[in-house]
Order: C-alpha cells, then sequence, then structure tokens
C-alpha cells in the first residue's frame, strides 16, 4: 500500500510541478466557460442550495441577477433565486474559479488560462476591486454599474491589449512575485503592477479613446488584488491534473461557499469532503469587529492548495499589516506547512528561505498524523448581503474536512482489498 | 559526590516536550528551556492512529 500511495503521490506532484499555467485570453463566460447557459450561476465552494447559503453569497446571486436583467430589484431576484428556476453550481466543477462569493454569469468577461504542459484550461472573472463589490455580496446600483463598465470597457481594452501583447506565462510571473514580496493570495502588489508593466504598451496600441485606456489602468492600478484573478485560474489549472490519481492522498482543491468548507483528494476522485466553515481571526476595517464577519468563502484557497498564499507567508512580511501578527509568525507559519506537504516548490522560491521552494502538495495522511491544519490568508465578507468586505485574516480548514477524506480512503483501499 | 548528587548541583537544562504551559511555568522561575512543539501522532486519536497503521501495513 505504501508503495501504491508513494508512485501515486509522485505523480500527483510531478503534474503540479510540470504545469505550466499561460495567460492566452480573455473571452465571455457565455461562450468559453463550459456548462454555462443564461440561467446558470457558478459560485465558489462546495454545492450549496439557495437556501443553505451564506450572506454575502446570496448577495453576489441577487447582484449577478440584476446585472443580467433576469431580476430588476433585490425583491424579484430573491424571488428568482429560491424559484428553482435558476441553476446553481460549483466553479469548481466548470474549470472556474472565483474569489470570495465566487460568482459568475453568462454575460460576464472572464481570464482564460491555459495550463500549456497537460492542455486544460481554467477561467476567472476579472477582479472588481476592495470594499463594495459583487464577490463580498454588494449588489447596489455602483457595484452594477462598475460590473457593466467592466463588460464594456475594461474587457475590449484587455482583450485588444492581449491579441496585441500574445500569450504570458503566469508561472514564471508568479515565480517572479513570490521573490517581491506577495505571496499570491492576499498580497498581490508585486503581481499588479508587473501586469500592468506587461499590458500598459500593448493598451497604448489599441485603437480605444484615450478616456478609455486611461481608465482601465487607473482601474488595474488602484486595485493591488487585480492579479489575483489571473493566481487563481493559473493554480487551479496546475492542480487538475493532479486530481483523480487512484492512490493519491495529495489534495487538489480546497474551497468554501461561506457555509462550508470542502476539500477533494486526489484518489477519491470528485467526491467533497465538507465541514461548517470557520471564521476568520483577523483585522477588521474601521467601524467592524468580528460580530460582523462572515464565516470563510472563496475559492482563492486554491492558492494554498498549490503552495502559495499562507504556505508562503515567509516570502511576504509586509502582509502581516494587513491580516495581524508578525513577520517572524510569517515564516514561522511557511516553516510549519512543509510538515504537512509533499514537496518544495521547483518554481516558487523564497529569498527569505534561503531561496528554499514554497511548501507544496497537502498530504491527507500528513495532517492526520501531526495534526496541523494548512494556514490560509484571507478577506473577510460582512455576514449580511450588501455590505462588502469588512477585513483581512488567518484562518484554517475545519479538521473535520480531512478526518472524514482521511477515514474514506482507508474504507476505499479496504473495498478494494489493497489493505486489511 | 554520587553521579545524581553531581546532577543536581548543576544548572538546570530543560527541553519541554508538549505541553508548553510548563515551560512558561519554568520561564517565569527564570530557568532557561527550549520548548519543542509537539503533538502524540493523530493527536491521541487511538481510531485515526489505528488508520494510519492499517495505510502502513501490507496485506
Amino acid at each position: 500500500m505504501e508503495e501504491l500511495m508513494r508512485k501515486a503521490n509522485e505523480q500527483a506532484m510531478n503534474n503540479i510541478q510540470k504545469a505550466r499555467p499561460t495567460l492566452i485570453g480573455l473571452g465571455v463566460a457565455k461562450d468559453v466557460v463550459p456548462g454555462m447557459e443564461k440561467k446558470t450561476i457558478f459560485h465558489a465552494g462546495p454545492p450549496v442550495k439557495w437556501e443553505k447559503m451564506s450572506g454575502p453569497l446570496k448577495g453576489a446571486i441577487i447582484g449577478g441577477l440584476i446585472y443580467e436583467g433576469l431580476a430588476n430589484n433585490e425583491e424579484e431576484a430573491v424571488q428568482l433565486a429560491g424559484s428553482g428556476e435558476i441553476k446553481f453550481d460549483s466553479c469548481h466543477h466548470h474549470d472556474s474559479v472565483g474569489p470570495m462569493a465566487g460568482v459568475m454569469t453568462y454575460s460576464m468577461p472572464v481570464w482564460i488560462v491555459k495550463n500549456e504542459v497537460f492542455g486544460n484550461y481554467a477561467y476567472c472573472t476579472l477582479n472588481e476591486g476592495l470594499g463594495k463589490v459583487l464577490r463580498y455580496g454588494a449588489y447596489s446600483e455602483d457595484v452594477i454599474i462598475r460590473l457593466k463598465w467592466m463588460e464594456n470597457v475594461l474587457y475590449p481594452v484587455l482583450k485588444a491589449a492581449l491579441e496585441l501583447h500574445g500569450p504570458i506565462d503566469l508561472k514564471s510571473m508568479i515565480a517572479q512575485v513570490v521573490q517581491m514580496g506577495d505571496e499570491g493570495h492576499n498580497r498581490n502588489k508585486a503581481g499588479t503592477s508587473l501586469l500592468i508593466r506587461e499590458f500598459a504598451p500593448y493598451i497604448v496600441l489599441t485603437d480605444f479613446s484615450n478616456e478609455d485606456k486611461a481608465e482601465v489602468l487607473k482601474f488595474m492600478h488602484s486595485n493591488d488584488h487585480f492579479f489575483l484573478n489571473l493566481t487563481m485560474p493559473a493554480q487551479k489549472s496546475a492542480l487538475e491534473p493532479a486530481g483523480n490519481i487512484p492512490y493519491s492522498t495529495i489534495v487538489y482543491t480546497m474551497s468554501r461557499n461561506g457555509t462550508e468548507f470542502g476539500i477533494r483528494v486526489s484518489g477519491l476522485g470528485d467526491r467533497w469532503f465538507n465541514a461548517p466553515a470557520e471564521i476568520i481571526d483577523g483585522l477588521f476595517f474601521p467601524g467592524f469587529t468580528l460580530e460582523d464577519a462572515n464565516p470563510d468563502i472563496g475559492d482563492s484557497v486554491i492558492c494554498e492548495t498549490s503552495g502559495i498564499g499562507g504556505f508562503a507567508m515567509a516570502t511576504a512580511p509586509a502582509i502581516v499589516q494587513f491580516v495581524g501578527g508578525t513577520p517572524q509568525d510569517a515564516i514561522n507559519y511557511t516553516t510549519m506547512m512543509y510538515e504537512i506537504t509533499e514537496e518544495e516548490n521547483d518554481a516558487y522560491k523564497m529569498p527569505t528561505m534561503n531561496f528554499r521552494g514554497t511548501p507544496t502538495g497537502i498530504n491527507i495522511t500528513k495532517v492526520i498524523e501531526t495534526q496541523i491544519l494548512p494556514i490560509i490568508n484571507t478577506g473577510i465578507a460582512h455576514k449580511d448581503p450588501g455590505v462588502g468586505q469588512v477585513g483581512a485574516g488567518l484562518v484554517r480548514p475545519p479538521m473535520k474536512c480531512f478526518e472524514d477524506a482521511f477515514e474514506a480512503f482507508v474504507d476505499k483501499m479496504t473495498s478494494e482489498g489493497i489493505i486489511k | 559526590m554520587n553521579r545524581i548528587d553531581r546532577l543536581f548541583s548543576q544548572d538546570l537544562k530543560v527541553i519541554n516536550i508538549g505541553l508548553e504551559s510548563f515551560s512558561k511555568d519554568l520561564k517565569k522561575q527564570e530557568v532557561s528551556v527550549v520548548q519543542l512543539d509537539w503533538k502524540p501522532r493523530a493527536g491521541g486519536n487511538a481510531k485515526l492512529s489505528s488508520l494510519l497503521d492499517r495505510l502502513k501495513s501490507n496485506k
């Protein structure tokens, strides 16, 4: 059994290490994302029914229905969402990921990322900025107006610029940002800056008005998290080929919908192991407290699943001012993550750790053996729809997800006659 | 002086394994102590520990 697991995990890790996520274009969800229809909404985390959705996810769905013109106001949107007419599903089931509520609808522009080594794709919407935005459950008129501007101005300008530029090697870019003080999940300052450097000369060369070009550059510049929506599909595309490898105990998905945290383990196929999402310990924006916080939400934990984010905190000491703690804590978190991971990343090297590769590939047997849970850097959404982000901090998944997955793995091996 | 008496006449060199509160008590008494963060396998959960054993055994 040990030999079977060792070989399977070696295969899973090889697939992760060899991955070559590349930004190849932009498109509209209806044209490129598998399974997207007019009355379909994809969301972050494991599947969840409308009645059980958290405040921010419900808020984002209300906003998504208004944005699509399927509802005129909150009341109509709530009625439609609960009517059974709208098909809800996890982004993860459709080669996609979404930060926080992670809502993706029919008309939304998306980044198209291709893993050039394995040929699989991943999609993600464009980042709206911080504060009162759809992904934190806000759906007021200004939120919808911004989404429309993204569809009508930001998207065509970036699409045209990328066509002039050509594909962008995201693995190499993420490797650079990890050496520039970003951990790629909650700090994306370097990534956003590098992306602007790539895009700016080609935005200038497009045929759009100077006003539109300036607005696009200002929008990217004003939002330090703009690059997050590229690290996420990059990591999704890198992890997908590590899934569904028999006998592998490597986690290839971690995700939350604001109600539950879910994981998927390579050797256990597409099955989710869920448990109630935890409350985040962090720093709150002025005027907000722990009482306002929604439990953990978003697909952005795909970053930690692939060895960046909280796992690479040592390389982003400045982030402690955003999530709490000290630079030494950041080093300690990264060091601890080597205890539960399979390998050091070949590409993502941290100067503060003497250029050691980030801890990559969570192994459920190591989590069970050591009882050390993955550390996650994340934003905090208000628990009520329509409010937005209220802080940022650190959180861990529920141990139950790992215990249940581990027991299921042992049961599977027993039923297959591999162990007694 | 026999060995045990010799031991007690020396400065204490303490490594505390596991529960951190023991090392904190010593620190309060100004005894230098190295804290080793250790937990029993599977946090002492007998069921999980036996499942780990089963995975590591060959049929």
